[in-house]
């Protein structure tokens, strides 16, 4: 009985410390999506410039792809763009929403840069990002066939990030029917 | 000087209150504004996340407080457009969090650490005060032989 006493402190302070160790690992700016699970709310974007094509939420149904919320006023997207670039070219299906933005703003970056989608939404007053409960950008969904929502990732896609975590994903979305 | 001190008081409490929200995000109708005003103090800004809508200048809680104030003049109750933003981030925007299982732990785990004290420092204070037990009848008895027993002059 005295051993317990003596021990339960220190087990406590064992646990407590356990506790903080994976606490103070996890990115607090990181919040869980609502969406999950979840068909993306239905928005309908005008397109950057008239020549492009703008994005509605029917045109991501039929095959998996990446919804990116980026803007032209975004430093970290300029991080993610060449991730971006280089999944274009090895064929991912990559759909862009410019957050918060002037559709002139965001042409002339796409212009610059390079632009890695297939298509472009213009969302300036950013109620569609609210809609989907985007907190910043970028922000990145992958979007299942059937238009559902199977992972946010919040931040940059770096090469690690994808190779690690989405690319795998995307592939046993691409094996579902 | 006193009056100034008031004044420089109000300045300093009212200012401080009214920072974030700009004119022109305002409802024109005094009480729907005012019940705006209670619920955006309620809600955290998922970009400065310590803050609340209604102090946060992030150019996320201005398109939240603008959104909020049009549920409101929407008709929206309170509740209803409480739910409008948790539905879109989570409950984690409510600085107030429910009592829901999820938060169980939130709510009662300080509780359950006072408890687990409280019956440490109990257990602690009653395995000091029980002491030797008193002495019964045949003790007393046995105690009166070896005293009677003794011998003398050894003390």
């Amino acid at each position: 009985m005295r051993r317990i006493l003596f021990l339960a402190p220190i087990l406590l302070l064992v646990l407590v410390l356990a506790g903080f160790g994976v606490g103070l690992r996890r990115d607090p700016s990181i919040l869980p999506s609502q969406l999950i699970g979840k068909p993306l709310p239905a928005f309908s974007l005008p397109p950057l410039s008239p020549d492009r094509a703008g994005l509605a939420t029917t045109d991501l149904a039929g095959e998996p792809v990446l919804l990116n919320v980026f803007a032209s006023w975004c430093v970290a997207c300029r991080v993610e763009h060449p991730t971006l670039m280089r999944l274009k070219a090895e064929g991912v299906n990559i759909a862009g929403l410019d957050w918060k933005d002037e559709p002139a703003d965001g042409a002339g970056w796409l212009g610059q840069n390079g632009d890695p989608y297939a298509r472009t939404g213009n969302d300036r007053t950013g109620r569609a990002g609210i809609d989907m409960g985007v907190s910043g950008v970028p922000e990145t969904f992958v979007v299942d066939r059937r238009g559902r929502v199977r992972y946010r990732q919040v931040g940059p896609i770096t090469p690690e990030v994808w190779a690690e975590t989405i690319a795998p994903l995307m592939a046993k979305l691409r094996a579902e029917s | 000087m006193r009056r100034r001190l008031l004044i420089a008081a109000a300045v300093a409490v009212l200012g401080g209150a009214a920072r974030a929200v700009t004119p022109d995000e305002q409802l024109p109708d005094p009480k729907l504004e005012a019940r705006a005003r209670a619920i955006s103090q309620e809600l955290r800004c998922v970009v400065c996340q310590n803050q609340s809508i209604d102090d946060s200048e992030a150019p996320l809680a201005h398109d939240l407080r603008v959104l909020l104030r049009e549920r409101i003049a929407a008709g929206d109750t309170d509740a209803q457009a409480r739910a409008y933003l948790v539905q879109r981030y989570g409950s984690f925007v409510l600085l107030r969090p429910p009592f829901r299982p999820e938060t169980w732990a939130l709510w009662l785990g300080p509780l359950g650490v006072l408890a687990v004290g409280g019956i440490g420092v109990v257990v602690y204070f009653r395995s000091r005060a029980g002491g030797p037990a008193a002495l019964n009848a045949a003790d007393e008895a046995e105690l009166d032989r070896l005293m009677a027993t003794a011998p003398e002059g050894d003390d």
